[in-house]
């Protein structure tokens, strides 16, 4: 053993800093693709449902936007400890992860659903469509696209956000990083190094984004 | 198995709670404060034609835009200390908040400004208004509307996420919750209890903004 107990940042330290950074991509990925998919039915759920049906559904989706997601994973994971269900942090906090992103995307799917003109719809099903013809030809299609930009911007949030489920041990960057400073005592450059990382995947997609909606605004 | 709950001990510690949620509160009212203040100077920066003005505050609002905001407390609360500044728990967290805030709302005020259609300037001018009467009774007020609802969103934003104050132990109600918990280990009532405590709080800012921007702008939104 070494003389001190912090020891300076070395090569072997890259390893782990990559658990870190592959596991913030996983967990984001998967609550997104999870999100995206439930919020896409949700969303379409919505702009269907009779207005009693869309109060009552609109008012639980509330409750996971008006409750801070760090909340909501110490909740979440407490609960199925205490009631003798322990999980994985991963699968706990891919659930909770993608339930708060399927919060957002289904506002944003529903948006999307709702600005495909009536007048469209009842012309391809005047053409001899069927009711899911017209989903999958017309609404979908047209809905989707109109609300790329928006889709983009909650799935760049949730990057961010995933940063949050550190707090019931996933080993994420952020986690990780933590760790190798309180070992090695050099938190300005752990940090400014895992700073870049979110930026560099941030930014270029934000970028994206921006270009989409104008290009999309003529 | 079943868990069973127990809620007195969280009604006890009430006070405790409530006044977490005023540090909440507190923390999120001075951030936008703060954050408005430099938004308006970094927006002003921003539609400079010189680069030494343009560029620091572009760098500011996309750093601020694409990291997360516990990236940013634990550069506050840690990486500042390479430079031997040590800041206290609350204005780590206040000082991450700002730095969002200004950096989001730097675009939502650019926006606002730019929304607004130059003839409303040749407009103005050839009725022989003065430059204080044309931003104060035509672009001021168009540019508030327009700001109006991204601005309560930023708000909402801010109280929520002053909740990563609890991995910087600081006192603000998450905070506040995490330590009398661990006095006592109902975890789940505890934190039921902040849970519902942040929705009412958002709701209750939600709320009031409707109200004001009611009487405000009579319905012209």
């Amino acid at each position: 053993m070494g003389t001190s107990f912090f020891t300076p940042l070395s090569w072997s330290d890259s390893g782990f800093i990559l658990t870190g950074v592959l596991n913030t991509v996983t967990i984001s990925l998967v609550a997104i693709l999870v999100g995206t998919l439930l919020g896409l039915a949700v969303g379409f759920f919505r702009a269907e449902a009779n207005k009693f049906t869309n109060t009552l559904l609109g008012a639980v989706l509330d409750i996971l936007r008006s409750v801070p997601l760090i909340i909501q994973l110490i909740l979440f994971s407490t609960y199925i400890g205490a009631v003798g269900h322990p999980l994985d942090p991963f699968v706990t906090g891919s659930i909770v992860l993608s339930l708060y992103t399927m919060a957002f995307m289904s506002e944003v799917f529903r948006g999307g659903f709702e600005s495909v003109h009536q007048s469209m719809v009842t012309a391809a099903r005047s053409l001899g469509m069927s009711y899911w013809q017209t989903v999958a030809h017309i609404r979908l299609p047209i809905g989707l696209r109109a609300v790329f930009p928006s889709w983009l911007g909650v799935a760049l949030s949730v990057i961010k956000d995933s940063a949050l489920v550190s707090v019931i041990g996933y080993m994420e960057l952020l986690r990780t990083s933590e760790q190798l400073i309180s070992r090695t005592q050099q938190p300005l450059e752990i940090l400014i190094g895992v700073g870049l990382f979110y930026f560099i995947v941030s930014y270029p997609l934000s970028l994206y984004g921006k270009y989409v909606e104008r290009k999309m605004a003529i | 198995m079943e868990y069973e709950f127990h809620w007195n001990i969280v009604f006890q510690k009430l006070p405790q709670l409530l006044n977490g949620a005023f540090v909440t509160l507190h923390v999120s009212v001075l951030s936008m404060l703060i954050g408005i203040a430099i938004a308006v100077l970094l927006a002003i920066a921003k539609m400079s034609d010189a680069r030494i003005f343009s560029l620091p505050a572009t760098v500011w609002v996309e750093i601020a835009r694409n990291t997360p905001a516990l990236f940013q407390i634990y550069m506050a609360y840690f990486g500042l200390g390479a430079f031997g500044i040590h800041l206290s728990p609350y204005a780590a967290v206040l000082s991450a908040l700002v730095f969002v805030n200004a950096g989001y709302l730097t675009e939502t005020f650019r926006g606002g400004f730019q929304s607004i259609p130059k003839t409303q300037y040749s407009a103005s001018k050839s009725l022989g208004m003065s430059s204080t009467q044309l931003y104060r009774y035509i672009i001021l007020p168009q540019m508030f509307r327009r700001i109006y609802h991204p601005m309560t969103n930023q708000f909402v934003w801010s109280i929520l996420m002053s909740s990563l104050g609890i991995l910087v132990g600081m006192n603000e109600l998450s905070g506040e919750t995490q330590r009398l918990q661990s006095l006592s280990f109902r975890t789940l009532e505890f934190f039921i209890v902040a849970a519902v405590m942040y929705f009412l709080i958002t709701k209750f800012v939600l709320f009031s903004a409707a109200l004001i921007s009611q009487k405000v702008f009579k319905g012209e939104l």
